[in-house]
C-alpha cells in the first residue's frame, strides 16, 4: 500500500479509526484541531459509525469520551495544553475512576507559544494524574502509538495521556497503516461502583492506582517506545524525549552517534534505562520539548551529585522550542546561521481580515468608549483578541477562556463602571455562561459584548455550539430582556451601533450587546460551495 | 547518489504557499523520495507572515525542521517574505520570490529597496508572478507561476511537477488542471530566461 502522507494530527486520527474507536470529543484549538477535522471528514469514519463531536469546552469533552469508555468503547478527547486545564477536573478523575473501554487524552503542546498564552508541558498532567503518557517523536510513531496506546489503556484499565507538539501536530509525513481492528462491543463495567468516587470507593481505587506504578514504569522498560543504543564514548549520555530525538538525529546524519542514548517515548520513565544511563556516562544531556520535566526528575531538588545538562543550566534555553540548530550548540558544536534578516525587514503580525464583523465592532465600542477612556475593556481568547494590536487598540486583557465576563464583573465590584467584557460566541458557551450567571446573580454594572460571527474563527471555522441562541440563553440566564441588544456591524450602521453601545454602558447592570454577523472566510467558504454545486447541477 | 532539497516557503497567510509544498510533496512521494513539510496553523494565517519548511530526500528525514544555514532554497510568493528567512539559507542558495508586493502593513518598506536587497543576494529569480498569471488568464495561479520558477532549482523532473498537478488539481475539473499547467510552464520559461547567478 502507497504511504499515506499526513500531519501528526492526521496520523493520530488514522490510527485512532483504524485502532477501533468509536467516539471523538473535542474543542477546537491549534494545534489539536486536526486530529477532529480529520475523523469528521472521513467517510470511513462515518461508516464505521464513529461519534466525532465538537464539544461545548474540554471538560465536557472528557467527560463524554469517559462515559463511552463507560460503556465499554474506544473513545478519545483532544484539545490543546490550555485545554487541559479546563479539563483537569475530569481528567484526573478519570485516573481514580480507571476507564471500561480503551481511552485516550489527547494534550497538543506549543511551545513557544505560535498560537497560545503559554507554554505549560502536558507531562506535568500525566506525571500528576499517575497516568502513562505517550510521546511520539514522528508521524509514524504517532499513528501505531494510538494502537498501543488503548491496548496500554484497556490492560490496566487506566486512560493514556497523549502528549505532541506543535512541530509535530503540523507537520506531514509517509505514514503506513496497520491492520484495522473491531470496535468493542457495548458493555457495562464489571464494578457497577468503579466510576462512584465516594471517599470510601476513591480511597480503595486510589490504591489500586499507586499499585500499577511498578507495572507501568515496567511497561515503559518493555514496551520498545523508550530504546538505549549503546555508544563508546561514555563522556557523554543523551536522553531524549519525543520530537527532540529527531534534532538529535539531525546532527549526526550519518547516524554515528558516538555516545549512549536512551529516547523516550513513554512515561513513566524507564528507572532500568535511566539508572543504567546515569551509571555509565559522566555527563547526561537531557534534551526535551517543552519544559525540563525529565531534567527535573533526575535532578530532584538538591540532585548535584549527578552532572546534568539541559534547560536549568544554560546548555538549552530555558524556554520556547527546540530545532536542530540549539541541539549542536548543546552537543557542543556551532551555531550556523545564513545571513542575518536585512533591518528592512519589519514584522508582519496576523490581523482581522478585510471585512471581518469584529473590525466595526470595535470601531463602535471605540467611539462609544471615548467618554470614559481606555483601559476598561476586557476580552478573550478568538480572532477578536488581534483588536489588541493596532490600528484597533481596543482592548485591556486575554487570559483565558471565558476570563472577559468574570473579570469585567471582578474590575466593576472594585469601582471600575463601567467595565466592558467583548468575547466570542464560542468562547461564550465554551466558559462565559457562568460567569454571566455571576455577573446577574450581582447585579453587576458591566456591558458584556458578545460577538456572534456564526463560528469558531481562530481555529478555521467550526461550528460554534450558540449559532441563533445567544440572545436566548442570555435571557434564560436573566439578563433582562431590553437590556440584551442585537445589532449588525457594518460600516454603514456605525452610528447607530454607537448609539445602542452608549446607552447600555449607561444602564447600572448586567447588558448583553450581540453584534451579529457571519465571518467573511465562513462566508466566502460557503459561498463557493453553492457557486460550484450551481455549476455542476 | 544522495538526493536532499531542503526548501523555505515563504509568504502571508492565504497566498497559497501550502498548494505549492502539496505539489512538490506529491511529486517526490511519486518519485519514492521521503517527505517531511511543517506548516504554520492557527493565529499567523490570519494576514500574518507563513513559512513552511519542506524537506525531500533519498534516505530518511529526522527533523521536521530545516536547520539554519542549510536550505537549499526560499521559494516565496512575497518579495518582503523572501527576506526574512535568509537565517536559513546557504551560502549557495537560491531565492526564487514574486517581486509583486502584498501590502497589509502600514510600515511596509520601500518596495524598490526591497527588490534591490533581493537582487544583491548570488542566486535569485525575481518574477513578476502576478503579472504572468494575468497574460494566461488566472490571476490566481501566481503560486504556480513561482513554483514553475523554481523547478529550475528542483531535483525533480518537470514531468513529475505536471502530473502532481494532474493529479492535485484534477478534481477541480480540466479547465483548472490546464490553467495551472499554463502557469507553471510560464514559470519555468521566465525563469530559465532570467535566472541570475553571480
Amino acid at each position: 500500500m502507497q504511504k499515506m502522507i499526513l500531519l501528526g494530527d492526521e496520523a493520530i486520527a488514522q490510527g485512532a479509526i483504524d485502532a477501533g474507536l468509536s467516539g471523538i470529543y473535542a474543542y477546537p484549538g491549534t494545534p489539536s484541531t486536526e486530529i477532529t477535522e480529520y475523523i469528521i471528514a472521513s467517510k470511513e469514519a462515518k461508516n464505521n459509525g464513529i461519534v466525532a463531536n465538537w464539544t461545548a469546552n474540554e471538560k465536557t469533552a472528557v467527560e463524554t469520551a469517559l462515559g463511552m469508555s463507560y460503556a465499554g468503547k474506544r473513545a478519545m478527547a483532544c484539545m490543546k495544553h490550555v485545554g487541559l486545564n479546563v479539563a483537569a477536573d475530569p481528567f484526573i478523575n478519570s485516573a481514580v475512576t480507571g476507564i471500561n473501554g480503551g481511552l485516550i487524552v489527547v494534550s497538543a503542546d506549543d511551545p513557544s507559544m505560535h498560537s497560545s498564552q503559554n507554554e505549560q508541558d502536558s507531562r506535568f498532567y500525566g506525571k500528576f494524574a499517575l497516568l502513562p503518557i505517550l510521546e511520539p517523536s514522528n508521524q509514524q510513531e504517532a499513528y501505531d502509538m494510538v494502537h498501543y496506546g488503548f491496548d496500554l489503556s484497556e490492560k490496566y484499565q487506566i486512560p493514556v495521556l497523549f502528549r505532541i507538539t506543535t512541530r509535530l501536530a503540523h507537520s506531514r509525513s509517509g505514514i503506513e497503516r496497520k491492520a484495522k481492528r473491531a470496535q468493542n462491543e457495548m458493555t457495562l463495567p464489571g464494578d457497577l461502583k468503579q466510576f462512584v468516587l465516594l471517599p470510601a470507593i476513591a480511597r480503595r481505587r486510589y490504591k489500586g492506582l499507586l499499585g500499577l506504578q511498578p507495572q507501568l514504569e515496567n511497561e515503559s522498560e518493555n514496551s520498545g517506545w523508550n530504546q538505549y543504543t549503546d555508544g563508546p564514548d561514555k563522556s557523554l549520555g543523551i536522553i531524549a524525549a519525543g520530537l527532540a530525538y529527531n534534532y538529535l538525529l539531525e546532527n549526526f546524519p550519518e547516524g554515528n552517534i558516538p555516545y549512549p542514548v536512551l529516547k523516550i517515548g513513554q512515561y513513566p520513565l524507564p528507572r532500568l534505562w535511566v539508572e543504567k544511563i546515569a551509571n555509565e556516562c559522566e555527563t547526561l544531556l537531557v534534551l526535551e520539548e517543552g519544559m525540563p520535566v525529565i531534567e527535573e526528575m533526575l535532578k530532584g531538588y538538591l540532585g548535584n551529585c549527578l552532572n546534568i545538562k539541559g534547560r536549568l543550566d544554560g546548555t538549552l534555553p530555558r524556554d520556547g522550542e527546540l530545532n536542530p540548530n540549539l541541539v549542536a550548540v548543546a552537543l557542543g558544536g556551532k551555531m550556523i546561521r545564513g545571513e542575518e534578516v536585512p533591518s528592512l525587514v519589519v514584522p508582519r503580525p496576523p490581523s482581522l481580515c478585510a471585512g471581518c464583523p469584529h473590525t466595526d465592532s470595535y470601531l463602535a465600542l471605540n467611539e462609544a468608549m471615548k467618554v470614559y477612556g481606555k483601559g476598561r475593556v476586557f476580552s478573550d481568547i478568538g480572532c477578536y483578541t488581534l483588536a489588541a494590536l493596532p490600528p484597533l487598540e481596543a482592548i485591556n486583557s486575554c487570559v483565558d477562556m471565558g476570563a472577559s465576563i468574570t473579570m469585567a464583573k471582578g474590575a466593576a465590584d472594585a469601582g471600575l463602571v463601567p467595565a466592558v467584557a467583548v468575547i466570542g460566541d464560542s468562547t461564550f458557551t465554551h466558559s462565559g455562561i457562568t460567569g454571566l450567571l455571576d455577573a446577574v446573580i450581582s447585579k453587576s454594572p458591566i456591558t458584556i459584548l458578545i460577538l456572534d460571527n456564526s463560528t469558531t474563527g481562530m481555529t478555521g471555522g467550526q461550528p460554534s455550539a450558540a449559532t441563533g441562541r445567544i440572545a436566548e440563553i442570555c435571557k434564560g440566564i436573566g439578563v433582562e430582556e431590553e437590556h440584551i441588544r442585537i445589532l449588525k456591524p457594518l460600516r454603514k450602521n456605525h452610528d447607530e451601533n454607537v448609539k445602542i453601545i452608549a446607552e447600555e454602558l449607561a444602564y447600572p447592570g448586567v447588558s448583553v450587546v450581540i453584534p451579529t454577523r457571519e465571518c467573511v472566510q465562513t462566508l466566502n467558504r460557503r459561498m463557493r460551495e453553492k457557486f460550484k454545486n450551481k455549476k455542476t447541477e | 547518489m544522495i538526493m536532499k532539497n531542503d526548501i523555505i516557503l515563504a509568504g502571508v497567510g492565504g497566498q497559497g504557499i501550502l498548494s505549492i509544498a502539496a505539489i512538490i510533496g506529491t511529486a517526490a512521494v511519486s518519485r519514492g523520495l521521503y517527505v517531511k513539510q511543517s506548516e504554520v496553523h492557527g493565529m499567523s494565517q490570519r494576514g500574518g507572515d507563513v513559512q513552511s519548511h519542506l524537506r525531500l530526500s533519498s534516505r530518511p528525514i529526522a527533523s521536521d525542521l530545516i536547520p539554519t544555514g542549510a536550505a537549499d532554497m526560499i521559494i516565496s510568493v512575497e518579495p518582503l517574505e523572501a527576506l526574512r528567512y535568509l537565517p536559513w539559507l546557504k551560502k549557495e542558495g537560491w531565492i526564487i520570490t514574486n517581486t509583486k508586493p502584498f501590502v497589509n502593513i502600514p510600515n511596509y518598506p520601500p518596495l524598490e529597496e526591497v527588490l534591490a536587497t533581493i537582487a544583491s543576494k548570488p542566486h535569485h529569480v525575481m518574477i513578476d508572478a502576478d503579472e504572468i498569471a494575468t497574460e494566461i488568464g488566472s490571476a490566481r495561479s501566481a503560486n504556480m507561476v513561482i513554483l514553475g520558477a523554481s523547478t529550475i532549482c528542483l531535483d525533480l523532473p518537470f514531468e513529475e511537477l505536471e502530473q502532481a498537478i494532474r493529479s492535485v488539481f484534477g478534481k477541480k475539473g480540466e479547465e483548472i488542471v490546464h490553467t495551472n499547467l499554463s502557469a507553471l510552464r510560464a514559470g519555468r520559461d521566465f525563469a530559465l530566461q532570467h535566472k541570475n547567478q553571480a
